[in-house]
């Protein structure tokens, strides 16, 4: 059940995207992302696609796989294109009562849930082809620079890779604790809404218990070995460019550029 | 009454490519009123074993017995299940929620659907069968020490009355002298109201005094199933799995190879007292 979310997760192969270097995938991703709020024509969506089915080729991750992340935001996505639907004002295709479907109301639900699928295939590869540990890695080199503006950089980074870190950790221990109420007779399933939510207590009181316990005693083993923040300290592991990375960053500008043109009519 | 599992095997991932056994047709029957000593080195598959006893893990293949019945079949009532055949986890006072300790050991038997005198009746019961003196009821059981809460956990289980109790390492982590007052405590139930006790550890001195039989498994597979002296007997391999036998019946096996001939079958201090004593007398007799 909470294993079926495929935002956030890594699908371990080797692949061009994978051996990438994180923070070319973030900018990628950032690109897409940009890219994606100023395409309003059908030619920048196709080169938008063409963009994506290159990301997807390369990943070596199942578009099946991508796709069954998508069942998470189908209630959003069906939502925002209903609106865009039924509430754009123009020239009225057909009116069943007081709903009226309009031309423009169209064109812009179609667009609009092409972007949100868009979007959300395009942060799926990211996470797919990147380990968490890569990605925070990315940030604190990429986001290095807010470093002088007194942003701590590294103390986020460090934040976010621990509670990566620690979610396996967390729906072990659920998993565990579910299991102990259960042999005590603890119901999880049967009930209405409140009498379910009411189970809960038994499990989340001892989670949220253990949480803590973790917490303290990771806090009590870095400082044993004398971790400071991020001053001075260096990397096992440090990040370099590739010549693959080079030239993912040529295609994102010729890409960026050509979205650019298509946006404002250049071409 | 009696538990009974047949060619049990469980199978971990399945489906996936990291599919693994975790129980390989694992067969054995225990009866009631016996105190079986369940062994194996980490990863044998114990942990794994213990949850099918009571229905949270449903076996890849391979039928379970609870007094006669199948519990796979259809309509097997799986809560009845879990009140009788009772499991202590591994540190169970983690799953301690109450605000006190009294309120914590009516969960299960509130969960049993008693009426609110019995299950006030059950509480206290089975706080007094663990020992909790009564000025630490009231208290929250965040408050107590490792040794009462664990008191307070394994009392929760017992609350619901269980006919069978199974333990995963009920003294992990105690100090010498609370491990002693609940095996204690756990040999008392056994002998007085003749509960079924199933008792997981790593210690090979627990099992040899308090167990009748002792399960040895390894990788997933019963090794052994036998009496303490049989399967200590075998102590090279158990070496070999990653297991030992107690102290004494090293000393024993050496007092043996240096012409001292006590029985090869010691497992406790207490019996290697008694042998060395008896031969001293006799010794005595003769010069």
């Amino acid at each position: 059940m909470i294993r079926d979310i495929t935002l956030g997760q890594y699908y371990p192969v080797d692949s061009v995207l994978h051996r990438m270097d994180p923070r070319t995938k973030l900018s990628g991703t950032m690109v897409f992302i940009i890219s994606l709020f100023i395409a309003d024509s059908v030619p920048a969506y196709l080169l938008a696609t063409a963009f994506l089915v290159l990301a997807v080729r390369l990943s070596g991750v199942p578009f099946s796989f991508m796709v069954r992340g998508l069942r998470a935001v189908l209630f959003l996505l069906l939502i925002s294109v209903s609106f865009n639907l039924f509430l754009t004002p123009g020239r009225v295709l057909f009116a069943v009562g007081f709903l009226k479907i309009t031309w423009e109301g169209l064109r812009l639900a179609g667009f609009m849930a092409l972007r949100l699928i868009y979007l959300i295939i395009g942060s799926t590869i990211m996470t797919l082809t990147t380990t968490p540990n890569q990605l925070t890695d990315g940030l604190e080199r990429g986001l290095g620079f807010l470093n002088k503006i007194r942003v701590p950089v590294h103390e986020i980074s460090m934040m976010m890779s621990i509670a990566l870190r620690f979610i396996p950790i967390l729906v072990e221990e659920t998993d565990k604790i579910m299991k102990a109420q259960m042999a005590r007779g603890a119901d999880f399933e049967t009930g209405n809404l409140i009498q379910k939510a009411k189970s809960m207590v038994p499990l989340l009181v001892p989670l949220f218990i253990s949480a803590f316990r973790r917490a303290t005693d990771l806090a009590m083993a870095m400082e044993a070995r004398c971790y400071h923040g991020g001053e001075g300290r260096t990397k096992m592991k440090p990040l370099h460019y590739a010549a693959r990375d080079r030239t993912a960053y040529g295609v994102y500008v010729v890409y960026l550029a050509g979205m650019i043109l298509l946006r404002w009519k250049l071409i | 009454m009696s538990i009974k599992a047949e060619h049990i095997n469980f199978l971990y991932g399945q489906g996936t490519a990291f599919e693994q056994y975790a129980l390989k047709d694992v067969s054995f029957q225990i009866q009631d009123g016996e105190f079986i000593g369940l062994i194996g080195h980490t990863g044998s598959g114990k942990s794994t074993l213990i949850q099918h006893l009571n229905g949270l893990l449903k076996a890849t293949s391979g039928a379970i017995y609870y007094n006669g019945e199948n519990i796979y079949q259809e309509g097997y009532d799986m809560k009845a299940l879990r009140s009788r055949v009772g499991l202590v986890f591994q540190y169970p006072e983690h799953q301690l929620f109450e605000i006190d300790v009294f309120s914590d050991v009516c969960f299960g038997p509130k969960n049993q659907g008693l009426d609110p005198e019995e299950i006030k009746e059950r509480a206290r019961e089975a706080l007094g069968l663990v020992g909790l003196p009564k000025r630490f009821w009231e208290q929250s059981p965040f408050e107590l020490s490792g040794g009462q809460k664990r008191r307070v956990a394994i009392a929760g289980v017992l609350a619901m009355r269980p006919e069978v109790l199974i333990l995963d390492e009920p003294t992990a982590g105690l100090d010498p002298r609370g491990r002693d007052e609940i095996l204690d405590e756990l040999a008392a139930l056994h002998k007085e109201k003749h509960m079924t006790i199933i008792l997981v550890s790593h210690s090979m001195e627990d099992i040899a005094r308090y167990a009748d039989r002792i399960l040895v498994m390894n990788h997933g597979e019963k090794l052994f199933d036998a009496p303490p002296r049989e399967v200590f007997r075998h102590y090279k391999e158990l070496e070999q799995v990653g297991l030992a036998a107690p102290q004494i019946t090293y000393i024993v096996h050496q007092l043996r190879e240096h012409g001292v001939m006590v029985p090869d079958d010691i497992t406790t201090v207490e019996e290697a007292k008694t042998a060395i004593l008896e031969m001293l007398q006799k010794g005595g007799g003769q010069s």
